[in-house]
């Protein structure tokens, strides 16, 4: 192609780096905020550290018109069908950021009630430490979140079809099993 | 006469068991007069309102005789009395009579009992699960259950990024 008759204000690119482009700089979040994570994220959303500079201030609390889930804070046992619910319900592209120590691994709550960690049921593309992480924390998390868009996104998505298994640890852990079984015989030897 | 008084006159036979820290009056009554002293709480003595009820587990303490002690606490509106009553009951199927009745707070509080430490309550119209999910089989408030579960916090389906 000739390629001396194109403007200067045209660009040659490929489709999916312009699709990722403009994913990566419009980003709705979906605010799944269920404990104090919840109070940064919504910090971060307001004037003072202004998630809209990075095209990620529009908070939807539809499902069906976001993009990016936040879970902010711990997943009781009775909320995870819910969030499941929630993800798929996303329209896809979608990717999910686990915000602080109890969405990642259930943080100081390791009871019978909470999930010890979202990433063993759905799929986590960014993990935020802290407890909960600072709004700067969290900014950090998006704008790596936008690089891997912009940096392995396709048109069709095609780079999530490889994720086909859970990027958690497996549900059960050896030693979790050891805890069980040593639970069910001391309740054996009670009764 | 005081609410002391007017128990020990109206329940002579029974062994209640009077006590008193600072502003808090409790007594220990016997599960089987409960119903009974529900009625005179409410027509003779004026507890109008059932503020709490509640549960504690015994299993291995130390002096303890009973399994379970359930605990109600009953607020005299028109005189802000208030009045701590407990009973004890025991494994198995730790049964008591519902306060619905007379007081109907009584409702969610004696569902979160249930919920917790698995004692029903006798006459309560719609006793089930009220903060474990309905398929929830065990009951985590008592000593016997492990703190961390038995696996219920794993057992649901893995949504992986390919297939949602």
């Amino acid at each position: 192609m000739a390629m001396k008759d194109v403007p200067d204000n045209i660009f040659m690119t490929t489709l999916d780096a312009a699709a990722s482009w403009a994913r990566a700089n419009s980003l709705w979040p979906m605010p799944f905020a269920t404990a104090c994570c919840g109070i940064e994220l919504m910090a971060t959303a307001s004037s003072r550290f202004d998630l809209a500079r990075f095209g990620a201030e529009v908070m939807r609390f539809s499902p069906r018109q976001c993009d990016l889930m936040i879970v902010a804070g711990r997943v009781a046992m009775k909320m995870l069908p819910v969030l499941q619910r929630i993800w798929l319900q996303m329209p896809e592209p979608k990717w999910c950021i686990s915000m602080g120590a109890c969405a990642c691994t259930g943080g100081v709550f390791d009871t019978y009630a909470v999930v010890q960690g979202i990433d063993r049921f759905i799929p986590v593309d960014m993990y935020i430490p802290g407890c909960p992480p600072r709004p700067e924390q969290l900014m950090a998390g998006i704008i790596a979140l936008q690089d891997k868009i912009k940096h392995g996104g396709t048109l069709n998505g095609t780079e999530f079809a490889r994720r086909d298994h859970s990027t958690g640890p497996v549900p059960f852990d050896k030693d979790e099993l050891i805890r069980i079984r040593e639970a069910n015989e001391q309740l054996i030897s009670l009764n | 006469m005081s609410t002391e008084d007017v128990l020990k006159s109206k329940f002579l036979d029974d062994t209640l068991t009077f006590s008193q820290f600072r502003d808090n009056r409790r007594v220990v009554v016997p599960a089987a007069k409960l119903q009974a002293i529900f009625q005179c709480l409410k027509s003779d003595l004026g507890f109008d309102m059932l503020s709490e009820v509640t549960a504690v587990d015994y299993l291995e303490y130390e002096g303890a005789t009973d399994r379970f002690g359930v605990v109600y606490v009953f607020i005299n509106v028109a005189t802000g009395e208030r009045l701590v009553l407990k009973t004890f009951v025991n494994d198995p199927k730790p049964t008591l009579p519902s306060a619905y009745s007379l007081w109907k707070s009584a409702d969610w509080l004696e569902r979160e009992v249930f919920d917790m430490f698995g004692i029903t309550f006798t006459g309560h119209p719609d006793l089930r699960r009220i903060l474990t999910p309905d398929e929830f089989t065990a009951n985590p408030l008592r000593k016997d259950y492990p703190l961390k579960g038995r696996g219920e916090r794993h057992n649901f389906p893995v949504v992986t990024r390919a297939e949602s």
